[in-house]
């Protein structure tokens, strides 16, 4: 128990150089491999579950060791209510992703070899405490995810793939900066922890070019991490990776890769530049009515159902970011009031994971089709319905899950953040149920004219959802299905995490006008 | 310390000059189809001279030959780079069949002469020495370059070479002559004490003779405006030459503009305290260095873009990794200057590695270009391995070697101070702009190609010079305090008080 967080990190490791050393035909044995490591991966990180104290809202499982001191650099991991959910969504969506690229027939043992290393990438950069070695790990994700997209991806996949490359390696070359400017300014350490104590206060006055180093800092990482989520206007590169990747590379680019960003603003931004959330929060709030607004007008626009789904990833990444900005709620400026704040927080760490398993599911569903049909044009297909009854069945309630049903988890979490924003910003909140609207209309659209009406002939032998797909919808659904009516568990993890970070906001911030 | 005195601690030189005299003899026995084992000779007594370096009494810091050159822990440092990236040039070009028309024996000879003229360059603190130090490194350079005599790009790039030499030198010594009628002395200290105390006056005359003499470490490190040689001799010389022209003659200028500017325009040189100071004199040299740093990189990495042939490509790729080492430069604090010698074990490493890899390619497809490469992942494995490992970390990214030197060029230079920032984030972009074409290198070698039935493997030799090239390059960018440590204890200069 001491060290699984380790081993959380590096199994894969493992796993991929096993991989490396099984001769390159005996595919079913690497698919094996690969099945097992995120498995064990898998029930890893739900031992981590059960032996996680939810009461306690720091951190735990804390593990420390020396790295390299000349640089204070130091290898540190630890598990909070924020990240524990985060990492159960990798060990799940990565064992999924095994069963979702079952019939990759191309290069299978390096594209295994890869997924493990992305999976490591992933897993550390939630785990760990050290700035440095979470750039390493950030920085890590990089190179496979290029390999995966632009050698297993479709027609466009090159240019996808070294957009994606570009345009987030030049968001982590600010992020280097911010990180050393950290540094420098904070007393020589890496240590979150440490940094998240001393950085309140040590970068108070502290002026760059008569700038006030907090915006400075601040905007450099929130870039880094804008790319990522994706937020408005850093967000093309999304839709295309997403559409050429192959289905399981977008699941997990949907399902995990996005909440890199949403996750590292809370740790960072927020832990290391309390007075920044005060002076950037309305922003926050803005750029997230664009990201509903404009990902809800782009996904209307959609033939093709891939980018449909990809750009309401875009969409709903935009509550998140609603949400976050209700933290303010609990300053003094805004009469103290902490229930919205947290309904705001809440709601915002909720609706990524959900969007983690909703957009997952989406995924898979469109790779089924495409699977069968070999193409995604939205008004190719028609009548569906009767023809994959099953299919349809588990869609529609996944499309449902997308615009929000009640019942279905994400109307909840997406209803927390509307909450908890309303009391701050009432004019971006009234503003951004037209992002809700939009979000309806165009999964209704899309559903109507993929499963109803006449029956186009050309499909009038495809076969329905088979096992190994139903297998890798299913749980996903059932998570829906039940934090949907039964949010508790999920809250009960990440409430007294939330209550510190909300406190650590409010009471670190000078409220001077930086 | 008075010549022959001197000579008991000039023992090292002394035996590179013996060894280079017993390998020209040697070569004069030998035919023509075994002129190669020169090589063996030469490579055994480097690794002897490289044992003799490391087991010198390294607490003896002292000036030598009557002020002309020191002794000190930097400068062997140095010298140690140097003569570990001509063992592995040299053993490399034993393997290459670039050279194999022709009588290999002077070539080892030649090179020799060049870690002679490279272990003075390190060293000197007098700016004769500076002056003939940096030509027997370069007249050995152009005759290795135009060594592949039947080849007329290899001829050409001889002579471009040389040009560019003569006239960049010849600005060079111009600037020197300015220095030493200003001061009245060619030795550092001596020239510091008076530009220290003179009055401003003087100053711009001595930024004029700054930017003269900058023409000539511009061109051995292959800065912009005086990188225009680079391409076509890199590309003209045989691979094996382009490679260690890459690496050792750069740093044996990098370790000399350092000393020079430590020692001579900064203010009582950074290293007197042991804090991280940053100082700097009124002169606006800095100012100078840091945009030729910033137009180094742009231009190295922007016109690499454009490069079809993958030695060219490198070529401007060592272009831009000299401006960033530049970056460094205006800093001149205890924590850059570490981070200039950090960066060239990294370079060495990666550089080297990736020239290793084109050498590999051209015995099997006789070429070097972008198409030479397609499919090569597939074909061979382990080269195709190797090679993205290279390019990412020239890349910079990490878990890599390239990383951790880039990592430290702007560590030094946000700690050096807000008029520094600026630089960081040009450097950074840069960075990203470089990826573009390293990593088409990665996507010519896998996306453009298909599974192949037959597996090629190179020879054991070459596979061992890689496997040497590319373990430190992953595991220095995982674990690198063994490496901090010895620059660490080597980051001490001879000073004089003034």
């Amino acid at each position: 128990m001491d060290h699984i967080l380790s081993w959380l990190i590096w199994l894969p490791i493992i796993g991929m150089f096993v991989i490396a050393l099984i001769p390159r035909d005996k595919e079913e044995l690497i698919k094996t491999t690969a099945a097992s490591t995120t498995g064990i991966q898998f029930l890893l990180s739900l031992m981590l579950w059960s032996n996680f104290d939810s009461e306690r809202g720091s951190m735990q499982f804390i593990q420390r060791a020396e790295w390299i001191p000349s640089f204070n650099i130091s290898y540190i991991l630890g598990v909070d209510g924020l990240s524990l959910p985060m990492v159960i969504l990798t060990g799940m969506l990565f064992f999924i992703g095994v069963f979702v690229s079952w019939n990759i027939t191309k290069a299978v043992k390096g594209y295994f070899a890869l997924f493990l290393l992305l999976n490591t990438g992933v897993m550390g950069v939630f785990l760990s405490l050290d700035f440095f070695l979470f750039y390493i790990f950030w920085e890590v994700m990089l190179l496979p995810m290029y390999f995966l997209i632009g050698m297993w991806g479709g027609p466009q996949r090159e240019y996808a793939a070294i957009k994606f490359f570009l345009y987030t390696l030049f968001g982590s070359v600010l992020m280097l900066v911010g990180i050393l400017g950290l540094y420098f300014s904070c007393g020589k350490t890496f240590d979150i922890l440490e940094l998240t104590r001393i950085a309140p206060d040590a970068l108070n006055g502290v002026l760059w070019w008569g700038i006030s180093a907090i915006k400075v800092i601040w905007v450099l990482l929130f870039i880094g991490f804008a790319i990522k989520v994706p937020v408005f206007p850093f967000h093309t590169w999304l839709p295309l990776a997403h559409v050429e990747a192959p289905t399981a590379i977008s699941v997990l680019l949907a399902g995990i890769l996005l909440k890199l960003g949403v996750y590292g603003i809370l740790r960072i931004n927020y832990g290391l530049m309390p007075d920044g959330v005060y002076w950037f929060s309305a922003a926050l709030a803005m750029l997230g009515l664009i990201n509903v607004v404009w990902g809800g007008l782009c996904a209307l626009a959609q033939k093709d159902l891939k980018k449909l789904v990809a750009y309401s990833s875009v969409n709903h990444m935009g509550y998140s970011l609603i949400g976050m900005a209700a933290v303010v709620a609990a300053g003094e400026a805004n009469g103290m009031n902490m229930k919205a704040a947290q309904a705001g927080l809440g709601g915002a760490v909720f609706q990524m994971f959900n969007h983690g398993t909703i957009s997952a599911m989406l995924f898979i569903l469109v790779g089924v089709i495409y699977e069968r049909a070999h193409h995604r044009e939205i008004e190719g297909f028609g009548g569906i319905a009767s023809q994959m009854p099953i299919y349809t069945g588990v869609t529609a309630v996944a499309f449902f899950a997308g615009l929000g049903l009640p019942g279905l988890s994400g109307f909840i979490s997406e209803a927390m953040c509307f909450i908890g924003a309303f009391p701050v910003y009432k004019g971006i909140v009234i503003a951004s149920t037209i992002g809700i609207l939009l979000n309806a209309a165009y999964f209704l659209w899309a559903f109507q004219r993929v499963f109803f009406g006449k029956l186009n002939e050309k499909y009038s032998n495809l076969p329905d959802i088979n096992r190994l797909e139903l297998f890798t919808v299913v749980p996903l659904l059932i998570i829906t299905l039940f934090l949907g009516i039964y949010p508790a568990p999920y809250l009960d993890i990440i409430s007294s995490t939330m209550d510190v970070i909300i406190d650590h906001v409010v009471t670190l911030a000078t409220y001077a006008s930086i | 310390m008075d010549n022959l005195q001197s000579l008991s601690y000039f023992y090292p030189e002394l035996f590179l000059t013996g060894l280079i005299i017993i390998s020209i003899i040697y070569d004069l026995f030998l035919d023509r189809s075994k002129s190669d084992r020169v090589g063996w000779v030469m490579v055994a007594g480097l690794i002897i001279i490289t044992i003799i370096l490391w087991f010198q009494d390294h607490n003896r810091i002292t000036t030598l030959f009557s002020n002309a050159i020191v002794l000190d822990p930097f400068s062997t440092f140095f010298k140690i780079l140097m003569i570990f990236s001509t063992i592995l040039v040299a053993i490399i070009s034993l393997y290459s069949d670039d050279l194999n028309e022709y009588r290999k024996g002077e070539y080892f000879t030649l090179l020799g002469i060049v870690v002679f003229g490279l272990f003075l360059m390190v060293s000197s603190i007098d700016l004769i020495m500076v002056y003939l130090s940096i030509e027997i490194v370069s007249i050995m350079s152009f005759v290795l370059a135009g060594y592949l005599k039947q080849n007329t790009k290899s001829n050409e790039a001889a002579l471009k070479y040389v040009v560019y030499g003569a006239f960049s030198s010849g600005i060079m010594l111009f600037g020197l002559s300015y220095i030493y009628g200003l001061t009245g002395s060619t030795n550092f200290f001596e020239i510091q004490k008076v530009i220290t105390n003179s009055s401003s006056e003087s100053n711009s005359v001595i930024l004029l003779s700054i930017i003269m003499i900058l023409a000539g470490f511009g061109y051995k490190v292959s800065a912009v405006p005086f990188h225009f040689w680079t391409p076509d001799v890199y590309e003209g010389s045989p691979t094996t030459i382009t490679a260690y022209l890459s690496v050792a003659p750069k740093a044996g200028a990098f370790a000399m503009m350092v000393r020079f500017f430590n020692q001579i325009f900064s203010d009582g040189g950074a290293l007197v305290s042991s804090a991280d100071s940053v100082s700097s004199s009124i002169l606006a040299w800095p100012d100078i260095i840091s945009l030729l740093a910033v137009i180094t990189m742009t231009l190295g990495n922007v016109v690499a873009i454009q490069q079809n042939s993958i030695k060219r490509m490198l070529a401007y790729s060592s272009v831009a990794h000299a401006g960033y080492i530049l970056l460094a430069l205006p800093v001149m604090s205890n924590q850059s200057i570490y981070a200039i010698m950090l960066y060239f074990i990294m370079y060495l490493f990666m550089n080297l590695g990736a020239f290793f890899v084109l050498i590999v390619v051209k015995n099997k497809t006789e070429g070097e270009t972008f198409d030479d490469f397609k499919g090569l992942g597939w074909e061979m494995p382990f080269i195709g391995i190797v090679m993205t490992l290279f390019m990412i970390s020239l890349t910079g990214l990490p878990p890599t070697a390239g990383f951790i030197a880039k990592f430290y060029i702007f560590a030094a230079l946000i700690n050096g101070g807000e008029s520094f920032y600026w630089l960081v984030i040009i450097g950074g972009i840069n960075s990203v702009i470089s990826l573009y074409y390293y990593i088409r290198v990665v996507k010519v070698m896998y996306f453009d190609g298909e599974k192949s039935e037959s597996l090629i493997h190179p020879s054991t030799m070459m596979t061992a010079l890689l496997l040497i090239t590319a373990v430190p390059t992953l595991i220095f960018g995982i674990y690198w305090t063994p490496l901090a440590n010895w620059i660490h204890s080597s980051l001490v200069f001879y000073l004089q008080n003034i």
